[in-house]
């Protein structure tokens, strides 16, 4: 009894000397509110549209959709004061061992969160433009459908800040789960399937992601990314294996994320299952967010392993690659369906060039940082992706359109036609679409500056093969159009409404994506200078 | 001057940026033939550059770089605009202005219409944009953006061959594009691999710096990557198989483009970064080279003789495209020699063979029109189609091209293929010379086998009874507007044949500095 007491006591006093650090005053975090502020006001715009909401009569819904652009636009600009100077940090701890400059914080926007913090913004500002007639006509709830929006963008931003794998974790959660809510919104048996599909393997992925983490916690010592890498070199021998175990679970749950094989099941029915521009969102910024989750566990937390894990990538973005391009090239044109199909799996593929310069960071040193290439190829795929599955919904407006509903495009809507056919060469990497060419010549950099010319010539060999389904779909839309007879289904829709004009949003979403192809295309520099400097 | 060379560019690109908006007015014929005005002025204007470019042209100096811009483009990767002339691209850069004028001409009377074949003014935009393709090609000296340059004339191509060609279109441009790309695309690792150890892209400097600095392992594989894609394009026995389905699908001015400008393409690569840039690993595998270009000059001349026969259903459009790989590869040849009698003889051979197969697909595509078919056994009948004595100047001006493309002396054909065994004979140092014995004598069992085949088709089209039943009866003779877009042709074969000085006069320099030996 007495002892109890005593030993309690003592646990307590203990408890006590160890809060009681020199300085108090340290312990009273001091946030810097400019350097998060980009997730930030995603997430405050999020509450304030679920709260809006209740109190807005429903003629006046279309006002959420606004909203929501306006506050992702915000935190587009809220980027800008990021820019430039050295990175910022906030939520740091002092006492993480083996901690040198911002190695203990939890939060930095350096560099590559801003450039990834970007892309997720922009995608998501992309998508919500495209929402704006999705929402209306599909008569999707539209409060919730942009809370969710803002919700899954607001992890998207805050991922490729984090520096710790709790945060790590909590952000690429906050960015997939309102994203099954989002696929089954449109309530039909597809999007529930689809719904089930995505989240059944996502969480699978999570758990599995997890426990890899809890093992590399046990062996590092440390959640924190740099922490996490000393404590791999330095740890004791029996643990090691505990160590490459973990490692190798988070990476897998991380590989899910970006839909690399074998973890790419789901893509193509979550895709045609979900309204179009949340296929699109998940195909530019889950991607994205899950490549960033990649990119910083792997080049920080696990540079100890780099070789391993180089090697690993290299064979995983060459699987990727070709089994996402075979899936696309297997994609009849006629089916219903086979538009987004076909942009799905031809994503699939596109993750594979998107993990090259991934793989190459393991065979490190290399003159240039090869991440930049990853973040580079990103930005400019978000661009031209989300393009891309703009003018399907501008031309199928729903997920069913078959590749062979474009057919004749060109000789009815002449700059959207011109727009797709834009954008599958940038995908395809063929000039006009010379940012695309580029895209791809920084990715064959990285692979060759590293020594993979292996990864290289299997890269070069998909990139041809992809040209043949990107080129026959653009063909399709400068054949000539279908008789006065047409194929039942596609028939209708052209029977119906031939020369109807296209709602402004898509509009707007069409125009802003080709125009920023464009730019791209003339002054390179712009997206290409990422790839010069260190992200870090 | 450099504006000269940087308008030569800018003002196609315009042009064709300009047939997207709606500047040719509503009425949808009208503004096809006006589309096609504006294609003919223009490519006119390019043609008035190049000529005032090759005026303004030192000639006392051709291996200096002129009319040169150095910009930087994209500094994040080192990719500058850089753009300039020689002796060895000035030559090619005339020769595919003037084709893309003529044919423009051309097209402008006898463009491919019908059900399914889209408007002139897509046309016009293609065909600009594979002017600027092509002209890049030649004026750049940034590798990277020589990569682009090979890339933009792809997309047109495409669609030039799938959309106004004719027969099995599809399959062919497919095939023309997918094989061409996957050579690029290796070709760029090439690039890539050399750009990266040597830390610069640009053509000059790392010409200047002749492969020091790189190790012997690395210039090898650059090499093979560089020579292996360029090889598709020139295209070099066994990677040619894209070319005959090409040619005899495409139109007849997607041919004469194909045969006179982008075939050449691949050479001048070989010639303006391979030999420089990679200079041993060139020397390394420049006997396989040869070996190739070799056994291509055989092989080529051997298809045409079986698709010449009679009853072998053989197509003239098919048949040319066959000499044409006989015929690049004298010009592989003459680069593989490594001396600069092969190389100047390799760069003749190469505007020979543009301004002689140019007239040629001229000529056959014209023939194609007439009988609505290229089939020889079904154009020759039992005794031949006697062009001599029913279109009396088209069958002189078939003959005409045909002896020049056997090489006869006094015509353009001869020099190119004489220079290009001569450097076998005599091979640079360090290369096997009974190896290029070798392929100089089967060379010139080419030669041979070329005069038989060429022969046999002016004896089989030309010849003939006139009064025998023809598959079309009333066969116009050559029309004012083909006089005009082909008699260019014909009268520089004859100048280069007679005066052959003044292309080599401005190459030989060049490639001596290229070559490392001024």
């Amino acid at each position: 009894m007495l002892g109890t007491a005593l030993g309690s006591h003592s646990t307590g006093q203990t408890t006590v000397t160890s809060l009681a650090v020199a300085n108090p005053g340290s312990l009273i975090q001091s946030v810097d509110w400019v350097a998060i502020a980009p997730p930030l006001i995603a997430a405050l715009a999020a509450l304030a549209v679920l709260v809006t909401d209740l109190f807005l009569p429903a003629r006046h819904k279309r006002w959420l959709g606004r909203l929501t652009a306006a506050a992702l636009a915000l935190a587009i600009v809220s980027l800008l004061p990021l820019i430039g100077g050295s990175p910022r940090a906030t939520f740091c701890a002092q006492n993480v061992t083996g901690a040198t400059d911002n190695a203990g914080c939890s939060y930095v926007a350096d560099h590559f969160a801003l450039v990834f913090q970007l892309l997720a913004l922009g995608g998501a500002l992309i998508a919500a433009l495209l929402s704006a007639h999705t929402v209306e006509r599909e008569e999707l709830p539209g409060g919730e459908y942009w809370f969710l929006l803002l919700s899954s963008a607001t992890g998207a931003a805050l991922l490729p800040a984090s520096r710790d794998l709790a945060t790590l974790v909590i952000a690429l959660e906050v960015a997939s789960l309102p994203a099954f809510a989002l696929v089954a919104l449109r309530r039909d048996g597809r999007g529930a399937e689809a719904a089930l599909k995505f989240f059944l393997s996502s969480v699978t992925a999570t758990a599995v992601m997890l426990l890899g983490i809890g093992f590399v916690y046990a062996a590092s010592g440390s959640l924190h990314l740099g922490a996490v890498a000393t404590g791999l070199e330095h740890a004791p021998a029996q643990l090691k294996p505990l160590a490459e175990a973990g490692a190798v679970l988070t990476l897998a749950g991380f590989a899910f994320k970006v839909a690399a094989v074998p973890f790419h099941f789901w893509v193509p029915d979550t895709y045609t299952g979900a309204p179009l521009p949340v296929a699109g969102y998940l195909s530019v910024v889950g991607k994205a967010a899950g490549l960033a989750g990649l990119a910083l566990v792997t080049t920080i937390a696990f540079r100890p392993y780099a070789h391993t894990w180089g090697l690993v990538l290299a064979v995983l973005a060459a699987v990727t690659m070709t089994v996402g391009n075979a899936g696309a090239l297997r994609q009849r044109f006629d089916t219903r369906y086979s538009a987004v199909r076909l942009l799905a799996w031809s994503s699939v593929g596109q993750a594979g060039y998107l993990l090259v310069p991934l793989a190459a960071a393991g065979y490190a040193p290399t003159t240039t940082d090869p991440l930049g290439a990853t973040a580079a190829y990103a930005l400019i795929y978000g661009v031209v992706n989300l393009g891309a599955f703009g003018v399907v919904a501008a031309v199928g407006r729903r997920s069913e359109a078959g590749v062979d509903d474009f057919r004749g495009l060109f000789a009815r809507r002449r700059w959207t036609a011109l727009a797709l056919a834009f954008f599958l060469l940038c995908l395809a990497g063929l000039p006009p679409g010379v940012i695309g060419l580029f895209g791809k010549v920084v990715v064959f950099r990285a692979a060759v500056d590293a020594g993979l010319g292996w990864l290289a010539v299997v890269m070069a060999v998909n990139v041809v093969v992809a040209l043949y389904y990107y080129l026959r779909w653009t063909a399709v839309l400068f054949a000539p159009a279908p008789d006065a007879a047409p194929a039942e289904g596609a028939g209708e829709r052209a029977a119906t409404a031939p020369e109807r004009r296209l709602p402004v949003s898509l509009t707007a979403t069409l125009g802003l994506t080709a125009s920023v192809a464009v730019v791209l295309s003339v002054a390179p520099q712009l997206v290409l200078q990422v790839v010069g400097g260190s992200l870090f | 001057m450099n504006a000269v060379l940087i308008a030569l560019l800018v003002l196609p690109l315009l042009g064709a940026a300009l047939t997207l908006a709606p500047v040719f007015g509503p009425d949808p014929a009208a503004a096809d033939r006006r589309a096609l005005r504006f294609g003919t002025v223009l490519t006119g204007a390019v043609l008035v550059l190049t000529v005032a470019l090759a005026v303004g042209f030192d000639h006392d100096e051709p291996a200096r770089m002129q009319a040169t811009t150095d910009l930087a483009w994209i500094p994040a990767i080192g990719v500058r605009l850089h753009l300039g002339v020689d002796g060895v691209s000035l030559p090619l850069l005339v020769l595919t202005s003037l084709l893309t004028f003529l044919c423009a001409l051309y097209s402008e009377r006898r463009l491919p219409s019908g059900a399914g074949v889209p408007s002139a003014r897509s046309f016009v935009g293609l065909f600009l944009l594979l002017e600027v393709g092509m002209l890049a090609t030649f004026a750049v000296l940034d590798l990277v953006l020589f990569f682009l340059a090979f890339e933009i004339v792809l997309i047109p191509m495409y669609f030039l061959i799938a959309r106004w060609g004719s027969g099995a279109k599809v399959p062919a441009a497919n095939r023309f594009i997918l094989y061409t790309l996957l050579g690029s695309a290796v070709m760029l690792l090439g690039f890539l691999l050399v750009g990266l150890k040597a830390g610069t892209f640009d053509m000059q400097a790392l010409a200047a710096a002749h492969g020091s600095g790189l190790s012997h392992s690395t210039q090898v594989i650059a090499a093979l990557a560089i020579m292996v894609g360029l090889a598709v394009k020139a295209p070099a026995w066994p990677l040619h198989s894209w070319l005959p389905d090409a040619h005899t699908a495409a139109p007849t001015v997607g041919s004469v483009l194909l045969a006179g400008v982008l075939l050449k393409m691949g050479t001048y690569g070989l010639v303006r970064v391979l030999l420089p840039v990679v200079p041993d690993g060139t020397t390394t595998l420049a006997p396989y080279l040869g070996a190739f270009a070799a056994v291509g000059i055989v092989y080529g001349s051997l298809a045409c003789l079986a698709l010449a026969r009679t009853g072998a259903k053989g197509d003239l459009k098919r048949l040319i495209a066959y000499s044409s790989v006989g015929h690049m590869g004298f010009v592989l040849l003459g680069i593989a020699s490594l001396t600069p009698v092969g190389v100047n003889g390799a760069l003749f051979a190469n505007i020979a063979h543009g301004l002689i197969t140019g007239l040629l697909f001229f000529v056959v595509g014209a023939l194609k029109d007439r009988y609505g078919t290229a089939d020889l056994d079904t154009l020759a009948g039992a005794t031949g189609a006697a062009l001599y004595g029913r279109a009396p100047r088209l069958g002189a001006l078939l003959a005409f091209a045909a002896v020049a493309s056997l090489g006869l002396p006094g015509l353009a054909g001869f020099w190119g293929e004489l220079l290009a065994m001569f450097g076998a004979f005599d091979p640079a140092e360090g290369l096997s010379r009974p190896a290029f014995v070798t392929y100089m004598v089967l060379a010139g069992l080419g030669t041979l086998l070329t005069a038989a085949y060429l022969l046999i088709v002016v004896r089989r089209v030309c010849m003939g009874d006139p009064k025998q039943p023809a598959p079309v009866a009333e066969l116009a003779d050559l029309r004012p507007y083909e006089a005009v877009s082909w008699t260019p042709l014909a009268a520089l074969t004859l100048l280069a044949g007679l005066w052959p000085a003044l292309l080599l006069g401005l190459s030989d320099p060049a490639v001596k500095h290229l070559l490392g030996g001024g």
